[in-house]
């Protein structure tokens, strides 16, 4: 076989993986890697900044499962994609980034546009390589698809000299890959699911706690089979929303610092906690001594270091989610020396225990006649797309109104920045979802405040059609900053007043999409109407209560039971 | 507590900066870390010492094992082990204390790998332990300077089999 350029290689490579869409911004050392592109059908979406590109290719990741790619050059392209790099590692998303890198002999000599951004990103990738040989090129890219899908997926990076990508090379065959030093575990063991289903038949008041893991592994299917099955109860973090029906008797919603009253006194009650690809975070727990202090805690989970890494676990599973619950399932029907029906009728009286809590208190807010609350607006996104849209959200309080009151059904429709926390990343992160699905309806349900941070990519969008609706919850507040300063900095509002924010209105229309606002609560329907009817992008500005805040609220540092109420 | 990880590692550029970096970005103690090829060039050796409970030295162990070109990780702590150090100290060596700098490193075993007029190069291997009784009863008398290897360990053969 013939020799041809790394570029062609590289471009092969991702043929190979059978990547469609890809995310980026050309340059210096990247060039002859985008000449290579105009030659295959694969799509480069020029984003109008990395982040952007990165955040995109994240979104396309999360709504698909397949790995997402990006193609940043050497130096601050590399660099500008490091927010999102971590933001995909934080929340287990596969990526593979590919970045540019000065010729082999200049690295190290401070040349021009030359970071090291294999060290930068280090802490924040699975792995990451940089290509030191022309040979070693194609392997990489396939070790790193390899890497970023597998186990725990995360974003994988390879730096690509700019000599190596204009060099000639063989394009080897594609072998099987196996690594030595890499060997997830996927089978859970069987002596750990024997041990944790009868725990499962000994507890009076179990609940699911259950993560992005499952969403990750696709385990939604065996989920819904074990709770429904054994009329267990279910609370999702942030990350977990969607791989439990949120509309579900079963489903308390979320849990922690800004979940359902229901779902953290379940947590406190409970006798066995089912942890599912969740990995304790310090949102979900509040103040460790007090989360699930009655209970047992079973954690399944593919990644070793996340279980007993904040709370000792009675039973822990090291494995795929969807083969765990499948092997707790398929144990339950065919070893459990017990009625299913038995089983699932032994759990009432905490059912019932459970729907008292939220009759008494229910996720809610107090309504208002002529202003516009937030969480009217996400009721009505939900009802009027059916709950049947992807939403993606910029960081704050529109993120928390959003996992609390637009009821997710389905997996892979809530994309949201959870473990990092990034704001901007709502846009970029639909545009990715959208160019995936083009035919859903991709809502970006933004802060006035977070969307100014990657706003740029609104040209992207149009470049791009993408008809993403973008829902501004416009307070010209900062406004999670700010509710903690309300509560706990005596109303010091520093820093967090926004006075001057562009007319988004107008600003929809210099970016050739429809800007539609809504002052009052009767406007809010015609505008979500009219935004969803449109195939074009759309922002909808809506003027909300300042000063509204997201509850309940457990204060930072306290037991979740001590939760703030409306 | 005290414990002594041994792990095997893939050779290849920037694996030493995945381990200290890890090590640093979680907060975990280094007390000694060495490294070095095995018999398979393509596979290093490296024994670090850290100290933390048992909760610390678990996430050390799995954080580590995480590391993609992390072949293998054993904490040789609660295994039968043989750990070694090297210590390179400079002594003053003047005319009355010559004979007893010479004493001393006999006692423990040491050579002279350096000698001037003034001062005496020796050479000691042993436990950390060791090392640091051979420093404290050599510092009185005039030590120079000063380079330890930091630890290498490895789990003794199982007798029964």
């Amino acid at each position: 076989m013939g020799k041809i350029t790394g570029s062609q290689a590289v471009v092969k490579c991702l043929e190979e993986e059978g990547v469609k869409i890809i995310f980026g911004y050309p340059g210096g050392a990247v060039i002859d890697l985008y000449d290579a592109l105009l030659e295959s059908k694969i799509t480069n979406v020029l984003v109008r900044h990395e982040q952007g590109a990165v955040h995109a290719a994240d979104g396309l990741a999360r709504v698909t499962g397949e790995v997402g790619v990006a193609l940043l050059t050497s130096g601050p392209g590399a660099t500008n994609g490091v927010t999102g790099i971590a933001t995909a590692y934080m929340d287990s998303v596969p990526l593979v980034v590919l970045t540019g890198q000065v010729p082999r002999a200049l690295i190290g000599n401070d040349a021009f546009q030359e970071v090291d951004i294999v060290g930068i990103t280090r802490p924040c990738t699975k792995h990451n390589y940089l290509v030191a040989k022309p040979e070693d090129l194609v392997p990489t890219i396939r070790e790193a698809f390899h890497i970023a899908r597998s186990g725990r997926p995360g974003p994988v990076l390879v730096d690509l000299p700019k000599d190596i990508l204009g060099g000639l090379l063989t394009f080897p065959d594609r072998p099987v890959i196996n690594m030595l030093s890499y060997q997830p575990t996927y089978k859970p063991h069987p002596v750990q699911i024997e041990k944790a289903c009868k725990k499962i038949i000994k507890a009076k008041k179990p609940i699911l706690y259950v993560g992005g893991g499952v969403i990750l592994s696709n385990a939604s299917s065996e989920l819904t089979e074990l709770a429904v099955k054994l009329n267990i109860p279910v609370t999702m973090t942030l990350m977990g929303l969607g791989a439990f029906a949120g509309t579900s008797e079963l489903s308390m919603g979320m849990l922690g610092m800004h979940g359902t009253y229901t779902a953290n006194m379940a947590v406190a009650e409970c006798d066995l906690l089912i942890a599912v690809g969740a990995r304790f975070d310090d949102r979900v727990t509040g103040k460790l001594a007090e989360f699930a202090s009655k209970a047992e805690i079973i954690h399944i989970d593919i990644d070793p270091t996340s279980i007993s890494k904040n709370v000792k676990v009675d039973v822990p599973i090291v494995a795929d989610c969807k083969n765990a619950l499948a092997a707790i399932n398929e144990w339950f029907n065919t070893k459990a020396n017990v009625s299913l029906e038995e089983e699932a009728e032994r759990h009432q009286p905490w059912l019932t225990l459970i729907r008292e809590w939220t009759a008494k208190h229910p996720l809610c807010y107090k309504e208002n006649n002529d202003i516009i609350k937030p969480q009217y607006v996400i009721e009505i996104l939900h009802k009027l797309t059916g709950g049947k849209a992807i939403i993606t959200t910029e960081v704050g309080q529109n993120q928390m109104w959003a996992a609390q009151f637009y009821q997710f059904d389905y997996p892979r429709h809530f994309v949201t920045s959870g473990g990092l926390g990034t704001m901007g990343f709502g846009l970029p992160a639909a545009i990715g979802a959208q160019m995936a699905f083009p035919d859903k309806t991709v809502i970006d349900i933004a802060g006035d405040g977070s969307i100014q941070m990657n706003i740029q990519e609104l040209a992207t969008a149009k470049q791009y059609k993408c008809p993403v609706k973008v829902a501004i919850l416009n307070n010209s507040y900062l406004g999670m900053v700010r509710q903690w300063q309300e509560l706990f900095y005596e109303k010091r509002y520093a820093s967090t007043t926004m006075n001057v924010t562009p007319d988004f209105v107008e600003l929809a229309r210099a970016y050739g999409a429809v800007g539609l606002r809504a002052t009052t609560k009767s406007e809010v329907v015609p505008v979500v109407k009219e935004a969803l009817a449109t195939d074009n992008l759309v922002i909808m500005d809506f003027k909300i209560e300042k000063e509204e805040g997201v509850y309940p609220m457990v204060p930072a540092g306290k037991g979740n039971t001590e939760m703030l109420l409306v | 507590m005290k414990h002594t990880i041994s792990v095997l590692l893939q050779n290849k550029p920037g694996v030493l900066s995945r381990v200290t970096g890890l090590f640093s970005g979680r907060g975990f103690n280094i007390e000694s870390l060495c490294v070095a090829e095995t018999l398979d060039p393509g596979v290093s050796c490296l024994t670090v010492v850290s100290k933390g409970d048992n909760a610390i030295i678990e996430q050390i162990t799995k954080q580590l094992h995480k590391l993609i070109d992390v072949i293998k990780v054993t904490d040789i702590t609660d295994k039968e082990y043989v750990e070694r150090e090297m210590v390179l100290i400079r002594m003053k060596a003047e005319a009355h204390t010559r004979a007893e700098v010479l004493r001393v490193i006999d006692i423990f075993r040491g050579k002279v790998v350096d000698v001037s007029a003034k001062s005496y190069a020796v050479e000691l291997t042993g436990s950390a332990s060791k090392i640091q009784a051979v420093i404290d009863i050599l510092r009185p008398i005039g030590i120079k300077e000063i380079v330890r290897t930091g630890i290498i360990a490895m789990s003794r053969a199982n007798k029964t089999k």
